[in-house]
């Protein structure tokens, strides 16, 4: 017989990091839930007193918050669906298509991400307002439009489809397109969903690129609006944690929902990357 | 239509949205730092000069570039091993046998690096709060006076190192559990039945195989480190006494507060210069221990 005392030292650790790790999103969302000023009393309290949703009713009738959840949703899916666009069939030609120089570019390609995304921001901001796209979806779209990590993704993928598959269409006649349509595409069901669930997300959470190019409060996605916001309204702390569950409460439960497909992208981005 | 023609349509939109929004930005960022782009050249091109290096030598004279770099350096050389180590001792734990309700845990965990890094600043400049905020609170309960975490210079970097642990440690976490789970069993049955203590087979067995990883995973978090901007600009705008100014919070007041983008972008290669050269030493010290 084992001693006791290890199993219960684990559990206990892991249940107070637990805790402590969910804390402050729990309190995020309590916090939301008080009356205005509540949170600034002494000893802050750990739940509302009586729980009400005015904070929630401010947030979207007067400060129309409203607004700024469509442009994340439609900045979001926007990116998503032009990182599909463009990566999955880049990934696919990577890893199945032979083409001269393959090797090569896609070493070049994956060199590239030692460059901080950040270095192209001000020539990029330029390029945009030249085009008229400061101030536009369009603009905050721009960088989402094809990866280095989303080819790189698509194409680790795509090595584990056997090329017998690919041979037997090709010999039945099907041209190239038809073949990554109809034969491909099916296949890698799994990495699309991965993908998608990478590029919503992180577009759903980026801030530096949508902040310099979306200074129209109407068109700025979440975070940006809340950063703003909280400048404005730093004594409100109810109100601003109503925002955060507002700004979170989506992607954490799109998480939740598609945790198994995400662990995934995470896992094949790193193990060699 | 053959197939090596159809390898090139297939990456050809993703290589020009690559070449004209990341290659062109990039080469054209390296020309822009060479010139004194500013609000006049933004209204009208031919105001525009060639300087050559006179940017980065005005940054080398700026006390607050050096500031941003130290700061910067705090948070990344006290960020990262912080960091790396709660996800180490997290992921042991997960992948202990005695562990109940793993995924349960790991979700919990791993929570935090889904949420969006503005918001959660947004909460934890209230629970940072001297008066009000719970960590004071609690601290107070174990008789340690308020802290001013984001309005005192010595404390806000720290603060904001707090914050950027519990936001992350999850990522490497999963990554490491990764790795500790591809380690074989019988390592550690031989390890126990020469005797080896948990501890000794912590140095002997579970360190040194899962040694790769842990550099992998250490030049990632460092990059990451390095980028450092939503923090300083959600929670504490640069102060107090511009200690919390990073690079790229620098980069960002350059160029697009004061549109001095000439600036800005000698800022950004500075930035990239530091990040490359760190990536470098780090694979060199792991060669050189690898040989010893």
């Amino acid at each position: 017989m084992k001693p006791r005392w290890p199993v219960l030292a684990v559990n206990a650790t892991l249940a107070v990091i637990a805790a402590l790790t969910l804390f402050p999103l729990l309190w995020m969302v309590s916090a939301s839930l008080m009356a205005p000023g509540e949170a600034s009393t002494f000893p802050p309290p750990l739940v509302p007193r009586a729980p009400t949703l005015a904070n929630y009713r401010e947030l979207f009738a007067t400060v129309g918050i409203g607004r700024q959840v469509i442009n994340s949703l439609l900045v979001s899916v926007g990116a998503t669906l032009l990182s599909l666009a463009f990566n999955l069939a880049a990934g696919y030609a990577f890893a199945k298509l032979r083409f001269a120089g393959r090797e090569r570019l896609f070493r070049t390609l994956l060199g590239a991400l030692v460059i901080p995304a950040q270095v192209t921001m001000m020539p990029l901001f330029l390029m945009l307002k030249h085009m008229g796209l400061v101030n536009s979806y369009a603009g905050a779209l721009v960088p989402w439009l094809a990866s280095v990590f989303g080819i790189f993704l698509v194409r680790q993928y795509t090595l584990s489809i056997p090329d017998e598959i690919i041979e037997a269409a090709r010999m039945d006649g099907a041209s190239e397109g038809r073949i990554f349509i109809a034969v491909v595409l099916p296949l890698l069901k799994p990495v699309v969903v991965t993908l998608s669930v990478l590029t919503f997300l992180g577009a759903w959470n980026d801030f530096m690129w949508p902040l310099i190019v979306l200074s129209d409060r109407d068109l700025q996605t979440l975070p940006v609006a809340l950063a703003g916001l909280s400048r404005e309204h730093v004594q409100d702390t109810e109100l601003m944690m109503a925002g955060a569950v507002v700004t979170v409460l989506p992607v954490l439960l799109l998480f939740l929902a598609l945790q198994r497909h995400y662990m995934r992208g995470l896992l094949m981005g790193s193990v060699k990357g | 239509m053959k197939a090596s023609h159809a390898g090139w349509l297939f990456v050809a939109p993703a290589l020009a949205a690559i070449a004209v929004f990341f290659v062109v930005p990039v080469a054209a960022a390296l020309a822009m730092s060479f010139t004194d782009f500013d609000i006049y050249a933004l209204a009208d091109i031919d105001n525009l000069r060639i300087v050559g290096l006179d940017n980065y030598a005005r940054l080398l004279k700026t006390p607050l570039f050096w500031q941003a770099l130290a700061n910067t350096f705090f948070f990344v050389l006290v960020g990262v091993p912080l960091s790396i180590a709660a996800s180490l001792a997290a992921a042991l734990l997960l992948n202990s046998p005695l562990a109940r309700f793993k995924a349960f845990y790991r979700t919990a965990l791993f929570a935090p690096v889904v949420t969006t890094l503005v918001a959660v600043a947004v909460v934890w400049r209230y629970l940072l709060h001297t008066r009000y905020g719970l960590l004071n609170h609690a601290l107070a309960l174990i008789g340690i006076d308020p802290i001013d975490w984001l309005g005192h210079p010595q404390w806000a970097m720290p603060a904001i190192v707090l914050l950027s642990v519990w936001k992350n440690f999850g990522y490497n976490m999963i990554i490491l559990l990764a790795g500790l789970q591809a380690i074989p069993k019988d390592l550690y049955e031989a390890a126990s039945l020469e005797g080896a203590s948990w501890w000794q087979q912590l140095r002997h067995v579970t360190l040194p195989t899962l040694a790769p990883m842990l550099l992998m995973v250490s030049i990632l978090t460092m990059a990451a480190h390095f980028q450092l901007f939503a923090e300083p600009y959600v929670m504490t705008q640069g102060g107090p006494a511009q200690r919390t100014v990073t690079v790229l919070y620098l980069m960002y007041e350059e160029g697009f507060k004061w549109w001095s983008l000439g600036s800005a972008s000698a800022v950004a290669f500075v930035l990239f210069l530091f990040m490359f050269g760190f990536t470098l030493l780090q694979l060199r010290v792991a060669r050189y221990r690898e040989t010893t």
